[in-house]
C-alpha cells in the first residue's frame, strides 16, 4: 500500500512538471507580454528603454530558460507578483482556494445524496415510472446550459422574488455564517444540478450491470432481503466501477465551477483564473490554473485510494 | 429501421429537423417580417412582442425572431461541423489504440483519460483569448469575420473526441478477436488494410452514436465559450453570445435571457436523446 502511494504521488508530480510547462506555454501565447502593458500604460518609454526591460525580465530569453526560471522561483514558493491585485500571486490565490473548496465539496455532497439513491432505485426496475422520470431529469441537467440555468436561477430568486443575493460571498460589512450560507444556496444548487445528470447515469448503468450477477441470484436464493441485497451484494460490487468514473469527474466539476463562480460573482479560483486571463495577469493565470490542475490530481488521488478501499481484492503494491 | 420505433430518437429527431428546417427558412421569414437580423432599429428597443415582431426586439431593437434563427444557424454550424471533426480524430486515435495495443493503446487511453480528467474549461479560456500572431496565423484570416467561428471549432475539437475515441477504441478490442479479422490476417492483409476494410466499417454504430451525443456536448461548450465572450464574436449572432447582452438587462427584459438558453437546452437535449436512442436501438447488447 506504501508503495503504491508513493509511486501515486511521483506520477502526479511527473504530471503536475509536464502540465506546468504546457500550461507555461499557453500563458506565452497571451497576448502581448508585461513589459508590452508597461509600453501601453507609458507612452514616454523608448524603444531602448522596452529592450532593457524586456532584459531586466529574462523576456527576451528562449521559451524553455524562462521557463527554467519561473519553476525555480516556484519551487521556493514565489509565484511573482498579480498585476490586477497588486500583491504576491499567492497572497491572492489561497484564500480562493478555500472559497473554491466550499463550493465544490458542498455541491458535490449534495450531488451525490441526490443522484446516488435515485441512480440505485431506477436501476431497480428499469422501464419503470419511476426509471422513466430519473433518467429523463438526468438527460435535463445534462442538456442545459450551466450558465443559463444560474442566470434563470438569478431572475427568479434573486430579481423576482428577492428572496437571494444575486451574487458574491458574503454582504459587504455584514459578516456571519448565515450571511455566507445565504450567498451559496444559489451557487451550490447550480453547480449540483449540472452534475446531477452525469452522477445518476453513473450509478444507474454500474448497478444494472452488478444486479443482473449471479451473486445476486445466489443472494436472493439465500432469502436475504431486498436493502440487504441492494446495499451489501450489488452496491458494494457498483461501487468499483463507479469510483473510476467519478475521479474522472472532478475536472468536468472545477470547469462547472468556474462557470458558476462567474455568474454569481463567488470569489473561488474559477473567477479568478477568468479574470486573470482577460486581465493579462500572467503570473496570476499560470498560478491559478496549475492549482487548478493540482487539485484536480489530489482529487483523483484520493479515488484511488478509495478504490482500495471498496476491493479488497485490490492489493496495491 | 428499428432506430425509428424508439420514441427518444423520434423526439430527438423531429426538434433537430423542426430546428434545421426554421434555419433554412430563415431568409423567407426575414422577407415575410421585412427586415434583417442585423437591421438596428434604436427607436424600438426592448419592443413587446407585436406582428412586426413575433418575439420582440433586442436592446438595439434588432428582431429577436431573427436573431434567434441567425444564432440558431452558427450555433448548429459549429456543433455539427466541430462534432464531425472531433469524430474523425477520435476515431482514429480509438482505432489505432484498440488494434495494436499494448504500449501505445496505454500511453493512447491515458492521454484520452487525461483530457476527461482535467479541468477543460479554464485551458479552453487560456487557448481561446491566445494571440493568433504570436501562432503565426495569417493575417487576412486573422481579421477576418469568421476568424472566430474556425477558432472555436477547432478548440472544442480539441476537447470533444474522448467519447468517440472510447467508444471506438471498446468495439476495435472486440472486433479485433473476430474471425473475419483473423481471416484477413492470415491473407496476408497490411495493417491498414485490415483497420481501414474490414474494422472500420463495423463501427459505424458506435461512430453514430458518440457523434450524435458529441453535438450536444459541443453545443455546451460552444456556448459558454461565446458568453463569456471567448467563442462566437459578435456581430455575429449565437445563442450563447446573445445571453452576454441579456445578462445586462435582465431585470429589464427577462425574455431576451430565456429564449436563447431555452433552445441551447431544447437542442442539447434532442441530441442526448437522439444519441441515447439510438444506442439503445443499435446496439443489441443494450436493448432491455
Amino acid at each position: 500500500m506504501s508503495r503504491f502511494v508513493v509511486r501515486r504521488i511521483v506520477e502526479i508530480l511527473v504530471v503536475l512538471a509536464v502540465m506546468s510547462l504546457v500550461i507555461y506555454a499557453l500563458i506565452g501565447l497571451m497576448p502581448g507580454d508585461p513589459v508590452d502593458l508597461m509600453i501601453a500604460s507609458n507612452p514616454h518609454l523608448t524603444v531602448a528603454d522596452a529592450a532593457r526591460l524586456k532584459a531586466l525580465y529574462g523576456l527576451d530569453k528562449p521559451l524553455l530558460e524562462r521557463y527554467a526560471a519561473w519553476l525555480g522561483a516556484a519551487l521556493h514558493g514565489d509565484f511573482g507578483y498579480s498585476r490586477l491585485y497588486a500583491r504576491s500571486t499567492l497572497a491572492v490565490l489561497i484564500p480562493r482556494l478555500g472559497n473554491t473548496a466550499l463550493l465544490m465539496g458542498m455541491s458535490f455532497a449534495l450531488t451525490l445524496a441526490l443522484a446516488w439513491p435515485l441512480g440505485l432505485l431506477a436501476a431497480r426496475r428499469p422501464g419503470s415510472w419511476f426509471d422513466g422520470v430519473a433518467n429523463l431529469s438526468s438527460f435535463a441537467t445534462i442538456s442545459v446550459p450551466s450558465f443559463w440555468l444560474a442566470l434563470m436561477l438569478i431572475l427568479v430568486f434573486a430579481v423576482q422574488l428577492g428572496w437571494l443575493p444575486p451574487g458574491g460571498a458574503a454582504t459587504i460589512g455584514a459578516g456571519g455564517v448565515a450571511d455566507r450560507a445565504d450567498h451559496l444556496v444559489l451557487p451550490v444548487i447550480t453547480l449540483t444540478l449540472v452534475n446531477f445528470g452525469p452522477q445518476l447515469r453513473y450509478m444507474r448503468a454500474a448497478m444494472m450491470e452488478t444486479l443482473h450477477q449471479d451473486y445476486i441470484r445466489t443472494a436472493r436464493a439465500k432469502g436475504a432481503g431486498e436493502a440487504r441485497i441492494l446495499t451489501r451484494h450489488a452496491l458494494r460490487n457498483a461501487l468499483i466501477p463507479l469510483i473510476t468514473v467519478v475521479a474522472l469527474s472532478f475536472g468536468s466539476l472545477f470547469s462547472g465551477a468556474l462557470v458558476t463562480e462567474t455568474m454569481f460573482a463567488y470569489p473561488g479560483m474559477g473567477k479568478l483564473i477568468y479574470d486573470a486571463v482577460l486581465g493579462n495577469d500572467y503570473n496570476l493565470a499560470l498560478a491559478g490554473l496549475l492549482f487548478a490542475t493540482l487539485m484536480t490530481l489530489l482529487a483523483n488521488f484520493a479515488a484511488d485510494l478509495a478504490y482500495a478501499a471498496a476491493d479488497p481484492r485490490i492489493a496495491y503494491r | 429501421m428499428s432506430a425509428l420505433a424508439q420514441p427518444r430518437v423520434r423526439f430527438g429527431g423531429s426538434v433537430l429537423l423542426a430546428l434545421a428546417l426554421a434555419v433554412v427558412l430563415t431568409p423567407w421569414i426575414a422577407q415575410a417580417l421585412g427586415a434583417h437580423a442585423d437591421t438596428v432599429d434604436l427607436y424600438h428597443r426592448f419592443a413587446a412582442p407585436s406582428l412586426r415582431h413575433p418575439l420582440g426586439t433586442d436592446e438595439l431593437g434588432r428582431d429577436l425572431l431573427l436573431r434567434l434563427l441567425a444564432g440558431g444557424q452558427v450555433s448548429l454550424l459549429v456543433g455539427i461541423t466541430a462534432a464531425l471533426a472531433a469524430a474523425v480524430l477520435g476515431t482514429a486515435i480509438g482505432l489505432v489504440a484498440g488494434y495494436f495495443g499494448g504500449r501505445l493503446d496505454a500511453l493512447l487511453m491515458r492521454l484520452t483519460d487525461g483530457v476527461i480528467a482535467l479541468p477543460l474549461l479554464p485551458l479552453l479560456v487560456v487557448l481561446a483569448a491566445a494571440d493568433l500572431h504570436k501562432l503565426g496565423v495569417p493575417a487576412a484570416l486573422r481579421d477576418s469575420e469568421a476568424m472566430s467561428l474556425y477558432r472555436i471549432i477547432v478548440l472544442v475539437t480539441l476537447v470533444g473526441w474522448t467519447t468517440v475515441a472510447r467508444l471506438v477504441r471498446g468495439t476495435t478490442l472486440s472486433l479485433r478477436q473476430q474471425d473475419f479479422v483473423r481471416a484477413a490476417e492470415a491473407l496476408g492483409a497490411s495493417h491498414r488494410r485490415i483497420m481501414l476494410v474490414h474494422i472500420l466499417p463495423n463501427l459505424a454504430t458506435p461512430i453514430i452514436v458518440a457523434t450524435s451525443l458529441a453535438v450536444g456536448e459541443i453545443i455546451l461548450l460552444e456556448s459558454v465559450l461565446s458568453f463569456l465572450g471567448l467563442g462566437v464574436a459578435p456581430p455575429l449572432a449565437s445563442w450563447g453570445n446573445m445571453l452576454t447582452g441579456a445578462e445586462e438587462t435582465i431585470a429589464l427584459a427577462p425574455m431576451l435571457a430565456v429564449y436563447p438558453g431555452a433552445l441551447i437546452f431544447l437542442t442539447v437535449m434532442a441530441c442526448n436523446l437522439l444519441g441515447d436512442g439510438l444506442q439503445q436501438a443499435l446496439d443489441p447488447r443494450r436493448r432491455r
